[in-house]
């Protein structure tokens, strides 16, 4: 086993002079999503930049956001958090049912930006110790994600006097009538959990119970077709426990490492405006050196999607058609093997009996049918 | 999904062009079915930015709001937009037809619907939404919006809402229905993009299926479909058109965006309408209108908008009635359809073959109780995993019955026991001819009662009790747009 030193320093090489792309809560979240992918492994926790290089090698990702939907996500924010987030201390004393004189408000960000961090554990350790109920405003909470530090930033962390500190999570889709759309909330939830994660990580390194963070994150967002905001608590246990395991399971990036061929990078090499020199063949060929699961699901997490969904393509790989059209054919890895296995010129491989059967009455039914 | 639709899909990747995975069309089109491309504000919920709707290909309206934060504006397009469709929908009220059940009081069923046909699901959920903001404003008080704002919201719902309901032809997505008829090369979730699960159906001249959906994940060259709109677009174009404040500017960059989605619709209308219609569609299209004159006669009575949420009896009975019409569907759909059927054949639900040898005359039992059985033997190369008593039913001849007796190496053995006429001997036709092919299932469409249900009154407190009526109220009527 590679101590952590060799460990992170292997990652480094990995991803040579390019600097290296913080990690925020929405990537580490996005980890969960593939966890069998080891392209992906290996990529984040080197802190490559997939964005930059899926642009570089002429995939770039199919994700932007709006501006009319940065605009309306900045406003909602600032108007919860507008006077010492008054209102959403209202909010709060409804569903956190907080006493009426817990008023107290930090910002953090006003230490700058260099001390957020430790200045966000003095006040954390303080309120651990039995500070009264306080909202906290931008802290910054730090989470190790394969022997690299990631910053991360909740919206506000509310705690509760004698009691338990809650992460707040404020976004900007609607809740209309008690419904979200499911996507969006899971999404938020997975977020959150990354901060529950962080700041029970934060309390236990200070030798507190990590239990005083709850498992029960508030989400506010607007109410109905207005700007008025609503909160409501949303049970992260589940995604907390995906999350754990996922981390759990970065430490297999010895053996990923360990697989890899000598000299391998993953290098961009920038050159002084920053812009990409190394050649877009060396960089595919060096990405191809590691082997991807895709999946359809990848389209909507991952910035790499376009390029390893070409290479599916190409490979005739039956991944590409989704996880559920790969599981019914059990086995059978291209598309070229399935067809062959439905047209009959192909013996069935020990174990494919009961697949290439199918295949050939579905062949011959299809045929019959469409005569 | 079956490992019928997955081979097509197999197929489709090999031949580089949709597969077929249905022989006949499985919805209802209208002959003047009103196409609706929706817009929406990005990172808002409800907030409209333009509609292109009609129902002629060549003449296309386009509804915008040219400041969508607007919301004086955002009423007067759905006073417009209700200006455009509730004509269309009262269109179909004139003509109707007197029905009359057993048990049941006589009513009035349109002999025509109105059918509005989306781009997407996104679409219809978007229609839900833009129902749910408009159906509780009221033409008087605080905030006075025009009469027709808040019925526009209620049709809107409705056309939502059923949407949902399995079998139901008034509210169409284009993806899903094409999805229902052809398997392309690419993923379900790819298929949610029109162009490209269209690229696939049809490639223009010159390309293949995959180059042709490649090409439409350009949103240069193919815009989405709504109602979320490109971020560059966005960015680029329709953020200093709106700041620019000039209509026309704002207008001319939504229709460079829902112009090519509206060629595309009139597309699949094509692609759909060229498919001949499976014959249990009328059937289905008759529930439809039926729905559709209650839902007219509920609005002319003056009942209130839709609920927010269901109550409970309410919820249960909606549940109930959408379960039975999936599992009608289903039925219906392999009966109408040997493509269809033959998902079933392949899990041994359902079997074909050649008749070899018939006992028409065939009878069990002795004296009074005598009962003619004809005696069917059915070779097949279908892997038949039913049980011998098991009922069976026949696409060939529908609402006949029969029993299977024996299955043994690739012969069945089945007699009829329903449908064959009363006599000593059966009635002409209704007994196989040997040679014949043939075609039978466990399938069988048998009519399901409605689950019994208590009144509304009379919810139970497990339930919650009576749910409250609802009284419109002013702060509905004055519900705050951002």
């Amino acid at each position: 086993m590679a101590t952590v030193g060799e460990r992170v320093s292997g990652l480094d090489s990995l991803r040579g002079t390019t600097p290296a792309k913080p990690h925020d809560a929405r990537a580490i979240a996005a980890l969960a999503a593939n966890p069998g992918c080891a392209r992906r492994a290996l990529m984040d926790g080197a802190g490559v930049d997939k964005d930059a290089a899926a642009r570089h090698l002429g995939f770039p990702a199919p994700f932007g956001q709006s501006p009319f939907a940065i605009t309306r996500g900045n406003a909602f924010e600032a108007l919860v958090k507008a006077d010492g987030c008054a209102e959403l201390l209202r909010l709060l004393r409804d569903v956190l049912r907080l006493p009426i004189d817990e008023v107290a408000y930090q910002d953090v960000q006003n230490v700058g930006a260099h001390l957020r961090h430790a200045h966000t554990r003095t006040l954390f350790d303080r309120a651990a110790r039995g500070e009264q109920g306080t909202l906290y405003d931008h802290p910054l909470l730090s989470l190790k994600i394969a022997g690299h530090t990631a910053f991360l930033e909740p919206d506000v962390v509310a705690f509760q006097h004698g009691g338990r500190f809650h992460i707040v999570e404020i976004k900007s889709f609607a809740v209309i009538d008690g419904q979200a759309d499911p996507a969006s909330v899971s999404a938020a939830a997975r977020q959150a959990a990354v901060y529950v994660l962080a700041l029970r990580t934060l309390l236990e390194e200070l030798g507190h119970d990590p239990l005083l963070v709850a498992h029960d994150v508030v989400l506010v967002c607007p109410e109905n077709f207005a700007n008025r905001p609503m909160a409501t608590l949303v049970d992260v246990r589940r995604q907390l426990a995906v999350l754990k395991r996922q981390l759990a399971r970065m430490t297999s990036i010895d053996r990923l490492l360990a697989e890899l061929p000598e000299g391998v990078s993953f290098d961009l090499l920038p050159g002084e405006d920053g812009a990409p020199t190394r050649s877009a063949e060396a960089l595919a060929e060096a990405i191809q050196q590691v082997s991807a699961r895709y999946a359809p699901d990848c389209l909507s997490t991952c910035d790499l999607c376009f390029f390893c969904r070409d290479e599916a393509r190409r490979d005739g790989a039956s991944d590409q058609l989704g996880r559920q059209v790969r599981d019914e054919l059990g086995g059978v890895a291209t598309v070229e093997e399935a067809l062959a296995l439905a047209d009959g010129l192909r013996e069935p491989a020990p174990g494919q009996e009961e697949i290439a059967r199918l295949l050939r009455d579905a062949e011959r039914l299809r045929r019959e049918c469409l005569a | 999904m079956s490992i019928l639709t997955s081979l097509a899909r197999l197929r489709a990747i090999k031949e580089g062009v949709a597969q077929p995975i249905a022989t006949v069309r499985h919805c209802h089109l209208g002959r003047r079915p009103m196409v609706f491309v929706p817009l929406r504000l990005s990172g808002e919920a409800a907030a409209p930015l333009a509609v292109m709707l009609g129902t002629d290909r060549d003449a296309p309206e386009l509804l915008v709001v040219a400041q969508p934060r607007n919301r004086d504006l955002r009423f007067a397009f759905t006073a417009e937009l209700a200006r455009v469709l509730l004509p269309y929908v009262e269109s179909f009220l004139g003509q109707s037809e007197t029905v009359e059940k057993k048990n049941a009081d006589p009513y009035q069923r349109a002999l025509d619907a109105p059918q509005l046909l989306l781009p997407n699901p996104s679409g219809v959920a978007f229609t839900r939404l833009l129902g749910r903001s408009t159906r509780f404003r009221r033409p008087d008080g605080p905030y006075p919006v025009p009469a027709e704002v808040p019925l526009l919201g209620r049709w809107l719902t409705y056309f939502a809402e059923r949407a949902a309901h399995p079998g139901s032809s008034l509210t169409l997505a284009a993806t899903e229905e094409l999805g229902r008829h052809w398997a392309s090369g690419q993923s379900g979730l790819e298929d949610a993009n029109l162009a490209a699960l269209l690229g696939w159906i049809s490639p223009p001249p010159g390309r293949t299926g995959p180059q042709a959906a490649q090409e439409a994940e350009d949103p240069l060259i193919w815009p989405p479909a709504g109602p979320a709109t490109d971020p560059g677009f966005d960015a680029e174009v329709l953020a200093p058109a709106i700041e620019s404040g000039t209509v026309e500017r704002v207008t001319e960059a939504l229709r460079t965006q829902l112009a090519p989605t509206w060629r595309l619709m009139w597309q699949a209308v094509d692609l759909l309408r060229a498919l001949p219609e499976g014959a249990s569609v009328a059937t289905r299209w008759e529930s439809d209108r039926g729905s559709f004159s209650m839902m007219a006669e509920q609005v002319a009575e003056g009942a209130p908008p839709q609920a927010r949420r269901d109550g409970a009896v309410a919820a249960a009975s909606r549940l109930s009635r959408m379960e039975r019409a999936q599992a009608a569907f289903e039925v219906q759909r392999a009966y109408d359809d040997p493509l269809v059927m033959a998902e079933y054949r392949l899990t041994g639900e359902a079997f074909a073959g050649e008749v070899i040898e018939t006992d028409p005359e065939h009878t069990e039992g002795e004296g009074r109780s005598r009962k003619l059985r004809p005696v069917v033997l059915v070779k097949t190369d279908d892997p038949v995993r039913l049980s011998p008593g098991a009922t069976l039913g026949t696409p060939d001849r529908r609402g006949q019955a029969a029993q299977l007796v024996d299955v043994s190496d690739g012969l069945v053995t089945l007699k009829i026991t329903k449908g064959m006429g009363r006599g000593r001997t059966p009635a002409p036709g209704s007994v196989p001819e040997p040679g014949e092919r043939v075609c039978y299932t466990s399938l069988t469409d048998d009519f399901q009662g409605s689950a019994a249900l208590p009144d509304r009154d009379a919810t139970p407190w497990t339930h919650g009790g009576p749910p409250q009526e609802y009284v419109p109220n002013d702060e509905d009527a004055q519900e705050e747009w951002a």
